[in-house]
């Protein structure tokens, strides 16, 4: 399977040169860029680990790249993402967060049910993957 | 406008048994300033022959008011000058004789807090029947932060629904149900769980799919929960389903909601017809419940679309961003329904801006403040399709649902090849908007770009390439002609 979290992963992975001009982007608008990665993918795991802290005062494109990139050899076979962070009035959320590495193989989710009264199901969703400790999933 | 502005009579005279103008009753008053806390309506008014337009001001005034058709001498037991709305200013409509735009403030002590009901009640509860006007139109509306503060708002609202679903940056996508009756629960799940499989992050219930003999509503909600799960399992992404809790009393509307939470649901669906007191119910519900609050606007036509006569949409929006929910269908401009772009937009900042500028062209005739009120997403429904979104994305921006029912369903290699379609388009849309190209004329060069790494979006092009709605619209600003584009 493929996790299709965020906002291009219906898209061939990103290229290089695409990454960098959606972070250009977004410090074009003043958002702060940061980098998380997780080896637990489960589309209700809220915290990622940040790779640093978001970089509220970085301007270049170039210098995001290179965060980016000490993630994803760092993590090669996590799931890392880039993010961007606005922090106007009113909004002070996220704008835009997409997948930037992914491990070579994706085995998925297992849909667990537990039978309730009537028709009832109680459902969960679990990582194949998340059966082994953090750091040796995938 | 002068010559109404006479001398106030005395209050004998003024109170004596009898009938007099509403002018001269006081609901005219030239040089009234509206406090800030006043509401203020702007109607547009069509005087039957021989009224004058101060005096059609006046008597709108009266009956959305205090005024009855003759003089009561049990005014003068209340401060009556206060309670009387007044009628301050009267311009002609630009380029349509016999119309005026007639605004009108009403003291904030007219009414209770938190209730559009009893809002509505007032302004639009007796006087468009009035004799004198041949037609009348609550254009939009002023609404105070004291009286705005009094409302709860949406449940939920545009930035907490993106950070709860985990989805940022590009308009959500939906579909709704189709046929839209007869499928029986099995079978409408299995619609369900192919669309959010193939890309969709909702489907959603169609506004008369209730609880009927071929599909009762739990048997509805079951299997559609079951498809939602599925559909989370196989992609690791949050997927939702309104669950349409439309029912004949409230009682039953709790009972459908409580079990909608249950099963897990993350998004309920009422439809316009229950009401403004049973909206602000069930978004009440919501709010205790972590609950989305989808409401589909059905019946608003009835008195929306025409010009001269009824309660234009963006008051509506605004009814519904007090009472509180966080999705409304607000229109497409380029679909099968009704909508002229800037009314549309007009429609659109309404439900998403903190704070909206006088901007006539968009038919928003008042500067409002939503004082921190949580913004409402707007939905797009009806008759659009993969290849213009590059023009959905131009007009509505990214704060929005796209619902491709037929674009979906209607796809030639299948339900989920039609959600993947429509979501590597707009994904690719958004892609190329933020890396600086010129969507609105590049849009087609760039979907087929995208459609050669994705066969199904191939198709949809193919299909509906030269579907599009092309009429005059009914609704359009008064101060900059537009036409409705292709």
């Amino acid at each position: 399977m493929r996790l299709t979290q965020g906002t291009f992963s219906f898209l061939p992975d990103l290229s290089d040169a695409q990454i960098r001009s959606q972070i250009e982007y977004c410090l074009a608008r003043g958002w702060a860029v940061s980098v998380e990665y997780t080896d637990d993918p489960h589309p209700r795991n809220a915290y990622w680990e940040m790779y640093g802290m978001p970089m509220f005062d970085l301007k270049d494109a170039a210098g995001v790249m290179a965060e980016v990139d000490a993630c994803r050899k760092t993590f090669p076979r996590h799931y890392v993402k880039v993010n961007a962070f606005d922090a106007t009035h009113g909004w002070e959320a996220l704008r835009l967060s997409f997948i930037v590495n992914r491990p070579p193989n994706e085995p998925g989710f297992a849909l667990e049910r537990e039978e309730g009264p009537g028709r009832m199901q109680r459902y969960a969703i679990r990582a194949y993957a998340a059966a082994r400790p953090e750091g040796e999933r995938y | 406008m002068g010559k109404m502005d006479q001398a106030a009579p005395q209050a004998s005279e003024r109170y004596r048994a009898g009938v007099m103008k509403y002018a001269q009753m006081g609901y005219w008053d030239a040089g009234y300033v509206p406090s800030d806390t006043d509401v203020i309506a702007l109607f547009r008014i069509t005087p039957q022959e021989g009224v004058d337009p101060e005096e059609a001001a006046a008597a709108v005034a009266g009956e959305s008011s205090t005024a009855t058709w003759t003089v009561v001498w049990t005014d003068r037991l209340t401060a009556c000058d206060r309670y009387r709305a007044k009628a301050y200013r009267v311009d002609p409509v630009p380029g349509t004789a016999g119309q005026y735009f007639a605004y009108i403030a009403y003291d904030l002590a007219l009414f209770e807090p938190g209730s559009i009901a009893n809002l509505t009640a007032s302004i639009i509860g007796n006087v468009f029947g009035f004799k004198p006007l041949k037609a009348l139109r609550l254009e939009d509306m002023r609404l105070p932060v004291a009286y705005v503060k009094t409302f709860d708002g949406p449940p939920t609202g545009i930035v907490v629904e993106r950070e709860r679903l985990d989805k940022f940056g590009r308009p959500l996508l939906g579909a709704t149900i189709k046929p839209k009756l007869g499928l029986s629960g099995k079978n409408y799940g299995r619609v369900v769980y192919e669309a959010l499989k193939g890309g969709l992050d909702f489907t959603k219930d169609d506004e008369n799919i209730n609880s009927q003999p071929f599909m009762h509503w739990r048997d509805r909600f079951l299997y559609c929960m079951e498809a939602v799960n599925r559909a989370q399992a196989a992609t690791g992404e949050l997927k939702g389903t309104y669950l349409n809790v439309t029912a004949g009393t409230m009682e039953d509307m709790y009972e459908r909601a409580e079990f909608a939470k249950e099963l897990g649901s993350c998004v309920i669906m009422i439809d316009l017809v229950i009401g403004y007191t049973a909206i602000q119910s069930m978004s009440k519900w919501s709010r205790r419940n972590d609950m989305i609050l989808h409401l589909h606007r059905a019946g608003h036509s009835t008195y929306t679309r025409q010009k001269s006569h009824g309660v234009s949409f963006r008051v509506i929006s605004k009814w519904m961003r007090l009472a509180g929910v966080d999705h409304i269908h607000a229109g497409t401009v380029v679909g099968k329904l009704e909508g002229d772009p800037n009314s549309v937009q007009g429609f659109y900042n309404v439900l998403r801006e903190d704070h909206n500028p006088v901007d006539l062209q968009r038919g928003l005739f008042f500067e409002q403040d939503w004082a921190g009120l949580r913004k409402v997403m707007p939905v797009a429904s009806g008759g659009i399709h993969a290849g213009q979104m590059h023009q959905l994305l131009h007009y509505l921006g990214e704060d929005v649902v796209l619902q491709f029912g037929g674009g979906t369903i209607g796809h030639p290699m299948g339900i989920a090849a039609g959600a993947t379609a429509n979501r590597v388009a707009l994904e690719a849309m958004v892609l190329a908007r933020n890396e600086g190209r010129d969507i609105w004329n590049e849009g087609p060069q760039i979907l087929e770009q995208a459609a050669r790494h994705c066969t199904p979006l191939k198709a949809a092009l193919e299909t509906w390439k030269d579907v599009t709605f092309d009429y005059a619209s009914t609704d359009m600003p008064d101060f900059v002609p537009t036409a409705t584009p292709a």
